[in-house]
């Protein structure tokens, strides 16, 4: 209870601290389990968020331990990737689901 | 069927591992083979709600609900770990008591096993969701890929089941003394580090961005998507790059535990018999 509530109070103390995003959302499709773009570029230091369309009919999974990210975005549906500031590099980043043919790298500069 | 075999293993073992550890930790609680098996069973149920909901849970919180959900059982996983190892430090002395009394099967721990089972049941559902719509996506898809992904889903439950009995039967192989002891280390650290990956995806989620920059990387030694950074980031929390804000609530987390269980220790003078982290 008490991590909960330290948590919150935290959150609540940092949420009007949040660093500006450097452009709006990149949008990036889904179909046929394959990313379009699969090269996305964000500029290095600053927080970006990918904005994931999911033209599929299945859920898949945007997962990278390079981003730190696991998002499950439903069949026919959109959702938001947020990334942290990332230092200039590689990123690589996959569709859980169907690792196969849904490959993409993120590449901060 | 080894793309299917790989998730469900990862999968299994993650959920697995915890199992282990709870199973480790109860070990001589009368009833917790039941209790777990609630936890296992509920955890299940639970996975495929989620699966089936995935749409609508991803769409609450203004497109956030997956993470803030995550987040949620999460730290009500570390609230009842934490629960458990408190209330260990202050009846321990009394399930020794009654180990040697009644011989192997104490009823002390029982109330504790509530707890544990919401850990596992919260373990079972996070892993088993992804099963679940990776599944899903597979079937979906028809034809004769439909038998191999029965027999990869198998095989990597087996296995999967395989390293968590081997998990739990080395913990076993401590001296009894010392098990309470390992144990609730254990299970302090698997807290932190649920804490820790719940301040994740509240930041994923867009709610605590602060902090937020990489403070080391530890890729060069250990990856986190290799087998053993796996099995160290479900056990312990291991992260090759942590951020501020993570580092934070991962010590606090395992200050307040320490600090509660002292407290406990110290309010349970004669309980101090079993050994607990300090």
């Amino acid at each position: 209870m008490k991590i909960a509530t330290r948590i919150f109070a935290v959150a609540l103390v940092t949420a009007f601290a949040s660093p500006a995003l450097a452009d709006g959302p990149i949008p990036v499709t889904l179909k046929d389990h394959k990313f379009t773009p699969a090269i996305i570029h964000v500029k290095a230091n600053a927080p970006s968020i990918i904005s994931l369309t999911n033209q599929d009919a299945t859920a898949e999974e945007f997962d990278s331990t390079a981003l730190k990210v696991e998002k499950v975005v439903a069949g026919n549906s959109q959702g938001n990737v947020r990334l942290r500031p990332l230092s200039p590099g590689k990123y690589p980043f996959m569709g859980e689901y169907h690792s196969e043919t849904a490959q993409g790298v993120v590449i901060a500069e | 069927m080894l793309a299917t075999l790989l998730i469900v293993f990862r999968e299994v073992i993650e959920a697995g591992l915890i199992v282990g550890i709870v199973m480790a930790a109860t070990k001589g609680v009368r009833h917790r083979g039941l209790w777990v098996s609630y936890g296992i069973v509920a955890g299940v149920l639970g996975a495929c709600f989620v699966a089936a909901f995935a749409g609508e849970i991803a769409s609450l919180f203004q497109g956030s609900g997956q993470e803030i959900f995550d987040a949620s059982i999460l730290l009500l996983a570390v609230v009842m770990l934490t629960w458990h190892n408190v209330w260990m430090a202050g009846h321990g002395r009394q399930m020794a008591r009654e180990m040697k009394e009644v011989g192997q099967a104490v009823s002390a721990g029982e109330r504790s096993l509530v707890a544990l089972a919401v850990v596992v049941g919260v373990a079972v559902l996070r892993e088993g969701s992804e099963v679940v719509l990776f599944l899903y996506g597979i079937a979906s898809q028809g034809g004769t890929t439909q038998a191999a992904m029965l027999t990869g889903g198998a095989l990597g439950l087996l296995a999967g089941a395989a390293v968590s009995a081997l998990m739990y039967f080395g913990l076993l192989a401590i001296p009894a003394g010392k098990l309470f002891s390992v144990t609730s280390w254990l299970i302090t650290l698997l807290a932190a580090g649920m804490a820790a990956q719940a301040v994740l995806f509240i930041q994923q989620g867009g709610y605590l961005e602060y902090l937020t920059g990489t403070v080391w990387d530890t890729s060069w030694l250990l990856q986190q998507d290799s087998i053993v950074g796996r099995l160290l980031h479900t056990l312990v929390g291991y992260n090759d790059t942590p951020n501020g804000a993570q580092l934070i609530v991962y010590a606090a987390t395992v200050a307040v535990i320490v600090a509660l269980t002292r407290w406990e220790r110290v309010r349970h003078p004669r309980a101090s018999a079993i050994p607990k982290p300090a």
